[in-house]
């Protein structure tokens, strides 16, 4: 493992002139570095710092111009760290770890801080965004044409980048054109005939053809009249004539209630972030609201969940606990097996023994998926000659096969590992335990097995983690079925917590979008891996090398 | 079985360990089962457990049928036609999709890697010992976890930076190296401490810089273990399935994970051939990786906590 070799280094070479440090300086004086003199590394890092600043200070607009002011602070706070870092002398060691400590911040410690701040909201349908968006969409959403307005005569036109739009002439002669983004103007070159555009600079008007092939959007396409979602819209059934739509509510800014203009029945905010009425009637959409503990209360508490939560977590335990056993008692026998020096052809055992860790996890998830399908795999067409065993779709039967390919995926892991403490194991302990007099199995008991333990505990702990999240497997063999019949959620025998996050945040369309709930399981793992991990970081000797 | 054991056991080849014992051609045969002939015995077992899918699925992509029916029959036919299909499917698009992402990831999680470690390594600076403790602890946090916040991160991204939003590769890449110094910097650090000070020292009377250090010294040095991360790092980012399924979400910008899940979750009968053709493809470069540089994956898997 300590000498190099050639071709790679070469490989480390040819990364060179990818990182910002200047690197491939020619020797220098004593005294002098390419951060202060002017060599080429001097330059190639001023010209790296130039495009990094114009990168971020490009971000830094475009979220003032969307309005994300999150995004600029991050934005802002990243740029004054990358410049000081990098102009500075005192700042040498942030050199190199500010890179990868950007990735780490944005990437993993926020998100976690994130999943945090989501696990006490109503994030997901129905609460997407916040109050103002949607004030904005009930107002758009209960537009209805106004009784009694005049139809506009309208030629549909197409914008340059390929959005369609509204181009109608008004009472006094202007031409006025919008989109669904761009509100109606008026523009000064137009021209129009009969009370219909003929011409629109930037546009072009669509012939009869050229709508009917997009109909949909045409009859969907809703041209706000000024930037006041309360003005209304335009909007067109036949392509020819359009009316004023607007929209059935209010909303009253200074007291923060939707009125209905209908019948002025006065929706005011809930807790849960509606607009509800006196007698109980909510609108369609809400926004998010910091509800609390709420979240953890639904997991733990409500009878959708509550039961399944707990077989869930129950069998994630079971499934990690016995995922490591079985691979490492496994893994251990054929290191045993293995290690016996006068075995000729081991090494061609050994490399055939470990090609199923070689096999990316997800393709041998779904060719045991193939192999154990109940009526047309391999092990009940061929090898149980025809026998229909629910290998995938029985409760039991299930969890079984899920160990059992773990196991397959598994032990050559365990096997590696086995291999390499075995062979650590100093001779001269087995020798003086043999002068002693100490039998084969006193031998083992005393001296081969507390001193495998010691050496591979600490990865069996993080396999355990590991195993813990293996969304992958579970996910690709049985999806988490079958189904719990007991629950209208989408969860099931084999779900283990990770997959029941993946079902309840509804981002696999099964379910609606429920963020804050699938965040607070998160958290509810994320607190059980760190128990375990914590175990695991007490017995290793990782932080005394830190001195 | 038999003869296959004694044809391995009296085949030449030189003695690997360094004990020396009677040759096994001198042992009395019962002698000879019970301390080396059961080992052949369990070894062909497990070798036919370990690669038995592993030939199934071989034989299923060549099988002329692309039903999982017509695959039972190992090695009925013979034939190209799965092969051949793919090249009317998106197959190539998300293996090229697949390496791009997983090419870049490795690449980038080495550089931040190695230049954390070195950092931590070779200079002695307030901060260092809370930032070691806090990488050990960060490390215990799996990233996928958060899955859902990372959708709800690229969603407020994707207005701001388009190129940052979801369905888009630059941000998967972007979230993967996120996790890059977490898990990565402390199998090296490890590493970076066996290569011996003086050599730095060294170099630093002769006149060069901490930059010509890290590239010119440090980095040959330690080059077996940035291949482990490399390596580690594209095949499990080869593998990752749960962050690429939520973020990538139209069919051109998938990768093998997601895009092989989609035929075979919905229509497992129909495109099962498909699938193993598929397969073998995919797999083939990760296991010749695998298998050439066993050697390095070896140590550093072990590097990491196993001492002695």
């Amino acid at each position: 493992m300590s000498t190099p070799h050639p071709p790679q280094v070469e490989a480390a070479d040819a990364m060179a002139p990818g990182d910002r440090t200047p690197g491939r300086a020619r020797p220098r004086r004593s005294g002098t570095s390419p951060a202060r003199d002017f060599g080429p590394g001097f330059l190639v890092k001023l010209a790296l710092m130039a495009l990094i600043n114009a990168l971020g200070v490009w971000i830094v607009l475009a979220a003032w111009n969307v309005g994300s002011y999150g995004i600029l602070a991050g934005m802002v706070v990243i740029l004054l760290a990358v410049n000081i870092v990098y102009f500075s002398r005192r700042t040498l060691p942030m050199k190199y770890i500010l890179p990868g400590l950007i990735f780490l911040f944005a990437f993993q410690i926020f998100v976690v801080v994130y999943t945090v701040f989501v696990a006490f909201t109503n994030y997901g349908d129905g609460h997407n965004s916040t109050k103002q968006d949607a004030v904005e969409f009930l107002l758009i959403d209960n537009e209805r044409r106004v009784e009694g307005s005049d139809a506009y005569q309208v030629s549909v036109v197409e914008q340059d980048g390929g959005a369609l739009g509204l181009a109608v002439v008004t009472g006094s002669g202007d031409v006025r054109v919008g989109t669904a983004e761009e509100p109606l103007r008026t523009v000064e070159d137009g021209t129009a005939s009969d009370g219909r555009v003929t011409e629109v600079p930037g546009f072009t008007i669509l012939e009869r053809g050229a709508i009917l092939e997009r109909a949909d959007e045409v009859t969907e396409l809703r041209v706000p009249l000024s930037e006041d979602p309360e003005e209304g819209s335009l909007r067109t059934q036949d392509a020819r004539n359009a009316y004023v739509f607007r929209s059935a509510l209010e909303y009253d800014e200074s007291e923060g209630v939707m009125r209905s203009l209908v019948d002025g029945t006065v929706y005011s905010p809930s807790e849960d972030g509606f607009f509800v009425s006196p007698d109980g009637e909510q609108l369609s959409v809400g926004w998010r609201v910091v509800v609390g503990a709420e979240n953890f209360v639904t997991a733990f508490s409500d009878q959708r969940y509550a039961e399944p939560f707990v077989k869930i977590l129950l069998w994630t335990f079971a499934f990690a606990f016995l995922s490591v056993v079985t691979t490492f008692l496994l893994g251990l026998f054929f290191a045993i097996t293995f290690n016996d020096p006068r075995l000729r052809g081991r090494k061609i055992y050994r490399t055939l023994l470990i090609l199923p860790y070689a096999m990316p996890g997800f393709l041998a998830a779904l060719l045991w998926a193939g192999l154990l399908n109940r009526r047309f795999g391999f092990v009940n067409a061929v090898l149980l000659n025809g026998a229909e065993i629910p290998w995938l779709t029985d409760p039991t039967l299930a969890k079984l096969s899920i160990i059992g390919v773990n196991l397959w995926l598994g032990f050559p892991y365990m096997f590696l590992i086995c291999t390499g403490a075995l062979q650590a194991i100093p001779e001269d302990l087995t020798e003086a335990a043999k002068i002693d007099g100490a039998g084969r199995i006193r031998m083992w008991r005393s001296i081969t097995l507390p001193l495998l333990l010691v050496s591979t505990g600490p990865l069996l702990i993080s396999s355990f983690a590991f195993n813990f999240n293996n969304f992958t497997l579970v996910y690709m063999l049985t999806q988490g079925g079958p189904r719990f019949t007991d629950t209208s959620a989408p969860l099931g025998h084999t779900d283990i917590l990770i997959t029941m996050i993946y079902s309840v945040s509804g981002l696999d369309g099964s379910a609606p979008r429920d963020y804050g709930l699938a965040s607070a399981l998160s958290i509810v793992v994320f607190i059980i891996v760190a128990t375990i991990s914590a175990l695991a970081f007490r017995r290793t000797r990782q932080l005394e090398e830190i001195n | 079985m038999a003869t296959q054991t004694s044809t391995v056991t009296t085949g030449r080849g030189t003695p690997t360990g360094g004990t020396t014992t009677a040759k096994p051609a001198r042992m009395k045969p019962g002698r000879y089962l019970s301390e080396l002939g059961w080992r052949h015995v369990v070894g062909v077992i497990g070798v036919v457990y370990a690669a038995f899918p592993l030939v199934y699925v071989f034989s299923a992509a060549l099988s002329d049928q692309g039903t999982l029916t017509g695959s039972n029959e190992m090695f009925g036919t013979l034939s190209t036609a799965n092969f051949e299909a793919l090249n009317d499917t998106r197959f190539w698009t998300w293996v090229y999709n697949t390496l791009l992402i997983a090419t870049i990831t490795a690449i980038g999680t080495v550089l931040m890697g190695a230049a954390a470690a070195y950092a931590f390594s070779r200079f002695r600076f307030t901060g260092r010992r809370v930032g070691l403790t806090a990488l050990l602890i960060i490390q215990m946090f799996p990233q996928m976890l958060a899955f859902v916040a990372i959708f709800l991160l690229l969603i407020a991204l994707g207005p701001v930076v388009p190129a940052l939003g979801l369905n888009s590769k630059l941000a998967v890449i972007c979230v993967y190296l996120g996790g890059a110094l977490g898990v990565n910097t402390f199998l090296m650090y490890g590493f970076f401490n066996t290569v011996p000070r003086e050599l730095d020292e060294a170099a630093k009377i002769d006149g060069a810089s901490h930059a010509q250090i890290y590239w010119t010294i440090i980095l040959r040095l330690v080059a077996p273990i940035l291949a482990v991360v490399a390596l580690l790092s594209f095949i499990s980012t080869f593998g990752e399935f749960i962050i690429a399924r939520v973020l990538l979400q139209s069919e051109s910008n998938w990768t093998l994970a997601v895009g092989l899940y989609g035929w075979v979750s919905d229509l497992l009968e129909a495109q099962w051939g498909l699938f193993a053709a598929g397969a073998v493809i995919s797999a083939v470069p990760v296991l010749l990786l695998f298998l050439f540089l066993q050697r390095y994956i070896v140590g550093g898997l072990t590097a990491g906590s196993v001492k002695g």
